[in-house]
């Protein structure tokens, strides 16, 4: 069985982590499945909006230590995993993750990536890398605090403690906390009811929200300004509006 | 030595707390024995009611002061260390344990024995049983939950006057005041348990599970919360196995027979 299963519901797809022996730790092929999976999903316009989730248990615990512990310095130089998170971060439709269990070091730092983290009441977030001498590599002390703030990004990042739901939603790392059994289909919920909306429109908010994070306030008032003149001239912004008007659900096309 | 004697039958896990000769008080190994043992209550599922009594004429009589850990005729022991290591443990595996947890009092429980007993989900006692929030005059603070269960069973103004008086108090006025659920004359205990913890092994075990942790949450959450919980546990409890078997019975007019899924 594929270590990355894929399932699509109306315009949603749901990509599920699947090596549960190694507690969906994620090696370069496991990334690699999940950079060519969302590439395809960028491709085909009838997917609105992507899910990753894992199992109950572990949504991804780490990466895979065997395949680090190889490299040297020469080779962590030239290691193409900076590459596949490039690629995983270059997916400009709606991203959301679902996190049930433990979400460690590249777990965590995949749900960070993501633009939405729905977590069940069992979730644990965590960079323990610190605890292996190491530091985290693929975001983790860059996109934690500023979804979480100075305070709480340095300690995790410096104890390696995890934090558990409720504090991950009081720190407003993620957006919601449900039962763990009720978590992926929640999360799926979210993603069909964006997933409705003009793709081009998500597109260009899902952009916009991304400039906030590596540009500076003018510059990204003026991005934004920019991106919504851009849907000026779509089709389905006309429908959007008129169907508002006419009391009537609207009908994308994604023009 | 087993401090901690356990014996599943008919669904039913009882858990003698055995050290008789120090009233069922606990050292770390008996802290150890009884983890181990709850390790087997949360994976069986099988074990459907978990009842906790004790051995000899003693419920439990909290923390052993003789064991080391805590002997303060050295220097200051660290108190923090058994809470922190064994009494929380304990406490949260208790509260989540998705199955009923019955505590038959069968005589003293003292010190963290009483508190135990009131983190209980339901609390039986003996006619002669005591809880004694001895705390209070030793210079202690009530652990083992005590300062959270205690003013939520009773009021603050009980709350305040057990803990800070650490008077005794007898199973009929802990009844009265709604703190447990029952007292029986002393020889009917053992078997008012049993029939308690046996009706419990053959109910909906995963429904009753999202009963007690929707009530361990509301002590949290706002109303609207807490709809929002009820709504979620409602779905779950929907698509039970034992919803549709209850449902079928009743309609059936037959007895259900539940399996706990």
């Amino acid at each position: 069985m594929s270590e990355l299963l894929s399932q699509q519901n109306g315009r949603a797809l749901t990509l599920t982590l699947n090596r549960p022996q190694a507690r969906n730790a994620l090696n370069n092929a496991l990334l690699t499945l999940i950079a060519e999976a969302l590439e395809a999903a960028q491709q085909d316009a009838s997917i609105g909006a992507v899910v990753i989730t894992g199992n109950e248990r572990f949504f991804a615990a780490g990466a895979d230590l065997k395949e680090m512990a190889s490299r040297d310095m020469p080779a962590t130089l030239n290691d193409p995993r900076p590459q596949l998170w490039a690629r995983i971060e270059r997916f400009p439709k709606p991203l959301i993750t679902a996190v049930n269990g433990y979400a460690l070091g590249a777990g965590c730092e995949l749900a960070l990536l993501s633009d939405i983290i729905v977590a069940g009441d069992n979730a644990r977030f965590g960079l323990p890398e610190i605890t292996l001498g190491i530091m985290p590599g693929a975001g983790g002390t860059q996109r934690l605090i500023r979804s979480v703030g100075k305070a709480l990004a340095y300690r995790m990042v410096l104890s390696g403690e995890a934090i558990d739901a409720d504090r991950a939603l009081r720190a407003g790392l993620v957006a919601e906390v449900h039962p763990a059994a009720l978590t992926l289909e929640y999360a799926q919920k979210l993603a069909v009811s964006i997933a409705r909306h003009a793709p081009l429109a998500l597109q260009a908010a899902k952009n916009a929200l991304q400039q906030a994070q590596n540009t500076g306030l003018s510059q990204g008032l003026l991005q934004e300004r920019q991106l919504f003149t851009l849907l000026a001239a779509t089709e389905d912004r006309q429908e959007g509006i008129a169907a508002f008007l006419e009391k009537r659900p609207a009908e994308f096309k994604g023009r | 030595m087993s401090f901690i004697v356990s014996d599943v039958q008919n669904g039913v896990m009882t858990l003698t707390l055995n050290r008789p000769e120090r009233l069922n008080s606990f050292n770390d190994e008996m802290h150890r024995q009884l983890a181990e043992v709850l390790t087997q209550a949360e994976r069986d599922e099988t074990i459907r009611c978990l009842l906790i009594t004790g051995e000899g004429r003693g419920f439990c009589a909290g923390q052993d002061l003789n064991d080391r850990n805590v002997d303060p005729s050295g220097d200051a022991p660290d108190l923090g260390y058994s809470v922190e290591t064994f009494y929380n443990p304990l406490l949260r595996r208790l509260a989540k344990l998705p199955k009923p947890v019955i505590a038959a009092v069968n005589g003293v429980a003292a010190g963290a024995g009483a508190t135990l007993a009131l983190g209980c989900d339901m609390v039986i006692a003996a006619r002669s049983a005591k809880f004694i929030m001895s705390f209070s005059k030793l210079g202690l603070v009530p652990d083992c939950g005590g300062t959270w269960f205690l003013p939520r069973l009773t009021g603050r103004a009980r709350a305040m006057g057990l803990a800070l008086l650490g008077d005794t108090l007898t199973a009929e006025q802990a009844h009265e005041w709604g703190m447990i659920w029952q007292v029986v004359d002393d020889e009917q205990l053992s078997d008012t348990a049993r029939q308690l913890a046996l009706h419990f092994a053959t109910q909906p075990t995963f429904g009753l599970g999202l009963i007690k942790q929707a009530l361990y949450a509301s002590e949290t959450n706002t109303l609207d919360a807490q709809l929002d919980l009820e709504r979620d546990y409602q779905r779950l409890a929907g698509r039970s196995e034992d919803y549709r078997e209850g449902v079928s019975a009743f309609l059936a007019k037959r007895p259900a027979t539940f399996k706990g899924k």
